[in-house]
């Protein structure tokens, strides 16, 4: 569906994405992911014909971008990262506008129930002789959303959706985003890798203009999270707990943390590798009869995996 | 572009600004007609229209300022330039719903030259030609300005260069009368946009002075999609 060959963009010295290439299928869920500044934005610039890239080549839908940008940007439905829109104008107003712009259908009955449908989806269904200004943030991002939506695109360009929304709204947009997927391929970027987590079948991480990973989210999280630390609590003594951590033998290091309740410690640990430390913890303290009251991964937080990526954080003693 | 003209054309209308450029040029209009018309008892529109000139002048950058500027300052040309509409078709859907209201504007004069002819003998190829005069000076104006729209996000900076350039226009013909050298006399007397559009109030139509115009009008109306062009491969 998305072809990208050899992407580069220059702004005068700078380059801010230097050889990105990569093919999307039909139906994927792609998350973009990087940190600010990373080129991920400009990707998605250059993706939606915003701005031409240096050098590089994009196809879309079996359309070349650059060579005939009107054809392949009529199967694109984008969500730039800042919604903007007409403060003059209503939200059936807005959606009608956009009908045209993309040339969905002259005729008026069809074009009244797409955008009804496409309301009723994002719920806006209630809103939509609203003026778009008079909408709180979480509304009009759902305008935003809607207006991606028109005309069923084969690709929907989605540019940090969830920026500013509070909680229960970033739930709503991620389950649009996912059923979208259902109909679409999808481009989600965002800084926020649980975001990404959660939506994609596949995550593209972008650094300092370069690819620095791509593949399915658990593959990125084995290759670049530490699966094999977990944090502990343990409730016993010290000299106890550490006689069973020590004889498990799958424990390349661990250190004691501050206790958080009485009569209980805490421990950060790393595993060996090739072993599941969870396992051999929780044998080891069932067969002590040292109760194990919790134990959880410490989740890769995405600075982490960037620094992992770039080789910046092999600190000496972390290992 | 369709799309693009009936939303900027609309856009007139729901705020107050469509409305105001249409009042004000009525207002100057009626006022003219009552003081040379109705008061001086005459059919000849002449007056009328030579008046229009520096009332054009001061509209059209307040008709266009918000056109460009705006949807750079807003980052609503964001969606317009990857939706599938071409940047010439945005250029020319802008373009023309300002001068679809800049039309709307002056047509007072034309019913006043109506309600005239019920109780005199008009001079239609003069009012014709007066009018043809405005709506083409109006079409160079409008386009230049939209491309000064291009070059800012402040409305109004666009305005303010767009009275510039209009004053400038003025004041050609002034400039042209203490230059010594022939070169640039001939230059300022080529480029005079009152020189161009005074056989019109005439009732003289010349070919080149319409031809003059209307290649105005396409220049700028080019350089805008150029710049617009631009900010993409920058």
């Amino acid at each position: 569906m998305i072809v990208v060959k050899d992407l580069v963009k220059k702004y005068g010295d700078k380059t801010a994405i230097d050889g990105i290439s990569f093919s999307i299928k039909s139906g994927e869920i792609v998350g973009l992911l990087g940190l600010n500044g990373a080129g991920k934005s400009t990707t998605m610039n250059c993706l939606t014909g915003y701005i031409a890239p240096t050098s590089g080549s994009i196809i879309i839908d079996g359309n070349d971008l650059l060579k005939d940008p009107d054809k392949a940007k009529k199967v694109i439905g984008y969500l730039p990262e800042v919604f903007s829109f007409y403060p003059d104008m209503r939200v059936v107003e807005y959606l009608d506008f956009i009908c045209d712009l993309k040339g969905y259908t002259k005729n008026k009955q069809a074009r009244k129930e797409h955008i009804e449908e496409i309301c009723r989806q994002v719920g806006i269904y209630e809103l939509r002789g609203r003026m778009i200004r008079n909408l709180s943030k979480g509304y009009k991002q759902r305008v935003g959303f809607a207006q991606a939506l028109i005309g069923h695109p084969k690709v929907l360009i989605l540019d940090e959706p969830t920026v500013g929304l509070d909680p229960s709204q970033i739930i709503e947009i991620r389950q649009l985003i996912r059923d979208s997927g259902k109909e679409s391929t999808v481009i989600v970027s965002s800084h926020i890798l649980s975001e990404i987590q959660t939506i994609c079948d596949r995550v593209i991480v972008i650094h300092d203009g370069h690819i620095a990973a791509d593949g399915s989210p658990k593959h990125l999280e084995e290759a670049l999270g530490n699966a094999n630390e977990v944090n502990i609590r343990v409730r016993g003594a010290h000299a106890d707990i550490d006689r069973v951590i020590r004889a498990t033998g799958a424990v390349r290091r661990y250190s004691r943390l501050q206790p958080q309740e009485d009569g209980c410690e805490d421990y950060i640990i790393v595993g060996k590798d090739g072993v599941d430390v969870r396992e051999k913890l929780f044998r080891g303290f069932a067969q002590a009869g040292i109760p194990l009251l919790q134990i959880y991964g410490k989740e890769a937080s995405l600075e982490n995996i960037f620094l992992r990526l770039t080789g910046k954080n092999e600190k000496a003693g972390d290992k | 572009m369709a799309s693009i003209f009936k939303r900027e054309f609309r856009a007139y209308f729901h705020t107050p600004l469509g409305y105001v450029i249409i009042a004000v040029a009525y207002f100057f209009t009626g006022y003219y007609f009552f003081t040379y018309n109705l008061y001086g008892a005459t059919t000849d529109f002449t007056n009328l229209y030579g008046l229009l000139f520096p009332v054009v002048l001061f509209l059209v950058p307040v008709l266009t300022m918000r056109l460009m500027s705006e949807e750079k300052r807003s980052k609503t040309d964001q969606l317009l330039l990857t939706a599938p509409v071409s940047r010439v078709g945005i250029v020319l859907g802008k373009y023309f719903s300002a001068v679809c209201v800049f039309l709307i504007a002056i047509s007072g004069t034309l019913i006043d030259a109506v309600i005239t002819s019920f109780y005199g003998a008009v001079d239609w190829p003069c009012v014709i030609g007066n009018f043809l005069g405005l709506v083409l000076l109006g079409l160079a104006l409008i386009a230049i300005c939209l491309f000064l729209s291009s070059i800012t996000e402040s409305q109004v900076i666009a305005a303010v260069l767009g009275f510039a350039v209009s004053l400038f226009l003025m004041l050609v013909d002034a400039i042209s009368l203490v230059v010594k050298s022939a070169f640039f006399r001939a230059f300022f007397e080529y480029i005079s946009f009152k020189e161009r559009y005074n056989p019109f109030t005439l009732g003289v139509v010349e070919l080149q002075n319409v031809i003059f115009f209307i290649s105005i009008a396409a220049l700028f109306c080019v350089i805008t999609t150029a710049q617009l062009e631009r900010k993409r491969w920058n």
